[in-house]
């Protein structure tokens, strides 16, 4: 694999001489891009059938065999319809929240590492940036509220942007941790020492946190608060229509595969088998098995949960994951001192 | 959330237990049969006393049982049934020369059928009919006996099945 990305490297280079070093980067971005988005549209569809399951009806099933071009169908609509805008919304800025919503979704999976090579950039401080860039998604979500000058979207924005800041902390503070296991800021690092115990032995309730934080953080039920049709009509994206909603549509459900994709390798040793001997399958295999994982938990809590109050929402987030989480940093580290297996 | 919880509430709360076994209901009826009927291909078995779309019938030598009596005009509460009498009727035959329902006035209570002192105005077991225009809502009497003859074995078998009853 490394010698023939290095092989279209070399002859690439050779072929077009500087212009080929963005052309290159273009072409991996595609590469990581496409399947992404792939992976978005047909994770819609999974929802749907795997809900549908548990609400013992069949789910979309009429496009395709077993509703298989449903996401295609509902692409093609979204791409049709009008792109309505109120009158009294900020033209610019009200366009500006969904691209704000999506592109951070997206900018995040650039040091997200699918194997020991398989990473598009290899930052040495690549779950900070994750961090970063997840902060950024709130701002779409502000913004959209604010530019739909409605007061359904501006609660809804309102609502939801402050669950997304408070449960940033408690997902910030089990990532400690993790980071304090591996002595390292680099998702590569963070698997690799993994090797010996995934993280979820020692962690577990920190894992626990963690997802529920970010089934919180990427505003999915029970914790779907932003939304709450029944208070809020649709939350922030009460003005939105067309590509403009498919948008955060698409945003949300590239964050929840995020999630997921970080929990399995903050926790669940990423692509490391979990026996030695089943080390002939090759990681990516285990990788997308444990994201898959996740994943159906989502949609497994959405499927079984009502949804939070508000006030709990917030409850549960300051003064039980918080306190939870920032004791668990604490016992780490002491745990850690006392072996002596504080990593350099 | 206090002190004053019990162990048992404080492991089903913090263990997750109270959240599982929510879920174990979820991932159960996620294994079970679907109960849905998919409308077009499969459909729901009907009453014989289901009041679809009407039909006239016909006597077995193929005359119409209608004697043009009117009942089911004046008892039909959306007035939906217009009948003109056949001016050639004799004492020993009456026969309708029109006979008119507007469907999009009808509302299905089948009190036409109650009425009908000769089982001629029957509500049939067809409920998938459409048209586009208001015009062709109005059934004629040639579309209604047309319909007697369409789904005249289903309603005999219907009438007999509900005959004790009346």
């Amino acid at each position: 694999m490394a010698e023939f990305l290095a092989s279209i490297q070399g002859s690439g280079q050779e072929l077009l001489g500087v212009a080929w070093i963005p052309l290159w980067t273009v072409i991996k971005i595609a590469v990581l891009l496409a399947p992404l988005m792939f992976c978005v549209t047909y994770l819609t569809w999974a929802e749907r059938r795997i809900i549908g399951a548990m609400q013992v009806r069949p789910g979309p099933n009429r496009v395709g065999i077993f509703g298989l071009l449903q996401p295609l169908a509902d692409a093609v609509k979204l791409f049709v319809k009008e792109t309505l805008i109120p009158t009294g919304a900020d033209v610019p800025v009200f366009l500006l929240a969904p691209l704000i919503t999506l592109g951070a979704a997206l900018v995040a999976w650039a040091v997200v590492p699918f194997s020991a090579e398989l990473i598009l950039a290899d930052v040495n401080i690549g779950i900070l940036y994750v961090l970063a860039i997840s902060s950024l998604g709130v701002y779409g979500v502000l913004v959209s509220g604010w530019a739909s000058n409605s007061r359904y979207a501006f609660l809804g924005s309102m609502r939801s942007a402050a669950q997304m800041v408070s449960y940033e902390v408690a997902l910030g503070f089990t990532i400690i941790p993790v980071i304090m296991l591996a002595g390292s800021l680099s998702l590569k690092d963070i698997v690799a020492a993994q090797s010996d115990m995934w993280n979820i032995i020692p962690l577990l309730p920190l894992f626990v946190i963690y997802f529920i934080s970010g089934v919180a953080e990427t505003n999915r039920a029970p914790f779907d608060m932003v939304e709450a049709e029944a208070e809020l009509v649709a939350g922030f994206a009460t003005d939105y229509s067309a590509m403009a909603y498919g948008m955060f549509f698409l945003g949300e459900y590239a964050n929840m595969i995020l999630v997921s994709t970080l929990g399995a390798l903050m926790f669940l040793g990423g692509w490391l088998p979990p026996l030695a001997f089943l080390g002939f399958i090759p990681g990516i295999v285990w990788l997308i098995i444990k994201i898959g994982v996740l994943l159906f938990f989502f949609l497994w809590i959405r499927a079984t949960f009502p949804r939070y109050r508000y006030d709990q929402l917030m409850r549960l987030g300051w003064k039980v994951f918080l306190p939870l989480s920032l004791f668990w940093i604490g016992v780490t580290g002491v745990v850690l001192h006392l072996t002596g297996r504080v990593p350099g | 959330m206090g002190l004053h919880m019990n162990l048992k509430d404080w492991l089903g709360t913090f263990g997750l237990l109270d959240l599982f076994s929510g879920m174990q209901v979820t991932l159960r009826h996620m294994f079970k049969p679907r109960i849905t009927i998919e409308y077009p291909e499969q459909k729901t078995p009907l009453s014989p006393r289901f009041r679809g779309e009407h039909v006239l019938r016909r006597h077995t030598d193929g005359s119409e049982r209608c004697v043009a009596c009117k009942l089911c005009e004046a008892v039909c509460p959306a007035q939906a049934i217009y009948i003109e009498i056949d001016p050639t009727s004799t004492a020993a035959q009456r026969l309708t020369r029109v006979y008119d329902i507007d469907m999009a006035k009808c509302i299905y209570c089948g009190f036409c059928q109650e009425a009908c002192p000769v089982d001629a105005i029957v509500m049939g077991p067809n409920f998938e009919f459409t048209e586009e225009t208001r015009a062709a809502m109005i059934y004629r009497k040639e579309k209604l006996l047309a319909n007697g003859v369409r789904f005249g074995a289903r309603i005999d078998e219907n009438l007999r099945l509900n005959a004790k009853y009346r």
